[in-house]
């Protein structure tokens, strides 16, 4: 396929957070057990339907946690990693913290959906911390996360406010973890991420071209979807 | 040698000055505050806390951080909205942080509990965490040795105890509790609930009495439900 190639331009516009995702939701293969981080990756959990039977893991301590709770439902002993109340699902378990990173750190999660400052093109996940002066800097459970789920995929918008593609080719933010990305879904493409560098899965409002003129990385188009 | 007290200010009375403390919840979920408050009060100060965060509104730990009796916070997740205690004297210079990622906070206080001089893992490899610290290319992936955190009190709260002191938790209250109760020379617990020896199914004991050393009845201690997140 050649640079100029647009078979692969699925979107005549950029993707709103909620398209994007009912993408990643769509993408994920049925019976996963997947961690959704906070922030954007969460609206993941909207768009996941019942026939897909996924297992939602929250690294406080549980699988099997359902929507956020409502009014007489709260529990303050009953919250998500991002100490939001929740619920529980019909087959839920709870666990201790050791046992809940256990399921990260010895590859038990199949997906975890994170967001992203910056994305290297070998798959540097860099979404911790800015590193700018006086930060207190705060890490959670990004690490394990990070380097334990089989697959990792980022949800960000590609560009900074002031435009800055924040897929690079080499982190400037202090890293979360070492190649550890496989896919990252933004507004304008998603991309696929790996030792062999950048490919482009589908774009959104733009050709490949168009794309590359914003990201400082070479991109090629992937291989048809398997 | 396992006692039940009756205040929880006996409970934690012992606790000294310099002492490494763990204090259970993750958030507000399993933070045992009444134990906190009467840390606060018996006055022990120059502590290291071993909690997931670093206090969050004008409650439990972040009092205590208040009051400048912590001189290290050792955590996987300090900074949020309503971390102003612990924000503050960071930014002063008044408090120590030993930032940890989360699961390495975990498995370091759980291997403490289990014995383990020490374990090797991927979490953190190349970043500023890992910085300094031994590295060995094992299984295929290169990995950080990390190393066990004991404690010398841990502080945790649980919805039940039976006479031998086995605990039984609610939901994600669990949390660090059964670890951290594993890992301090000295266990204290808030319960809701003390039954007797035999009232809990031996099948669904979380933390057995071995870990426990004094308990302490708290009136409606076992659901958060009133401090929600």
């Amino acid at each position: 396929m050649s640079l100029t190639d647009t078979s692969i331009k699925t979107s005549e516009t950029p993707l709103g957070r909620d398209d994007l995702a009912r993408l990643v939701a769509r993408d994920i293969a049925p019976g996963s057990f997947v961690n959704l981080g906070i922030g954007q990756p969460t609206l993941v959990s909207n768009y996941l339907t019942e026939e897909q039977n996924i297992t939602l893991h929250t690294e406080n301590g549980m699988l099997g946690m359902g929507p956020a709770a409502e009014g007489d439902q709260i529990d303050g002993d009953l919250i998500n990693a991002g100490k939001i109340p929740v619920t529980e699902l019909p087959g839920a378990s709870y666990f201790h913290h050791a046992d809940s990173f256990a399921i990260m750190r010895g590859g038990h999660l199949d997906i975890c959906v994170l967001g992203a400052f910056q994305v290297s093109a070998t798959g540097d996940l860099a979404n911790w911390h800015t590193g700018a002066p006086g930060a207190i800097p705060a890490v959670g459970g990004a690490m394990d996360l990070a380097t334990g789920a089989k697959d990792v995929f980022v949800m960000m918008t590609l560009l900074t406010r002031e435009g800055a593609s924040k897929i690079v080719e080499a982190c400037t933010y202090p890293i979360t973890g070492v190649g550890c990305v496989t896919r990252v879904y933004t507004d304008k493409a998603v991309f696929l991420t790996g030792p062999e560098g950048v490919s482009v899965r589908e774009t959104f409002g733009c050709t490949l071209e168009e794309l590359q003129e914003l990201v400082p990385v070479p991109l090629k188009a992937a291989p048809a979807a398997g | 040698m396992l006692s039940f007290v009756d205040s929880v200010q006996s409970a934690v009375a012992g606790i000294k000055d310099g002492s490494t403390v763990m204090i259970g919840g993750f958030g507000n979920a399993g933070q045992p505050f009444e134990l906190i408050d009467a840390l606060l009060e018996c006055g022990a100060t120059d502590l290291t806390v071993v909690n997931n965060n670093a206090g969050q509104g004008d409650q439990g730990l972040a009092l205590l951080i208040k009051e400048g009796r912590v001189k290290k916070m050792i955590c996987s997740f300090p900074r949020q909205s309503d971390s102003w205690h612990f924000d503050a004297q960071y930014k002063a210079g008044q408090i120590e942080l030993e930032l940890v990622p989360q699961g390495n906070l975990a498995e370091r206080i759980r291997a403490a509990g289990a014995g383990i001089g020490g374990f090797f893992t991927p979490t953190g490899y190349g970043t500023m965490l890992a910085e300094g610290k031994e590295t060995r290319f094992l299984d295929g992936k290169w990995q950080v040795f990390e190393t066990p955190i004991h404690a010398d009190v841990a502080l945790i709260k649980a919805l039940k105890a039976d006479g031998k002191g086995n605990l039984v938790y609610r939901k994600t209250a669990r949390n660090f509790g059964p670890i951290m109760a594993a890992a301090a020379k000295h266990t204290i617990v808030q319960v809701s609930e003390i039954v007797p020896t035999g009232g809990l199914d031996p099948e669904n004991v979380v933390t057995p009495g071995i870990y426990v050393n004094s308990i302490v009845k708290v009136a409606g201690s076992g659901s958060t439900a009133g401090k929600a997140a």
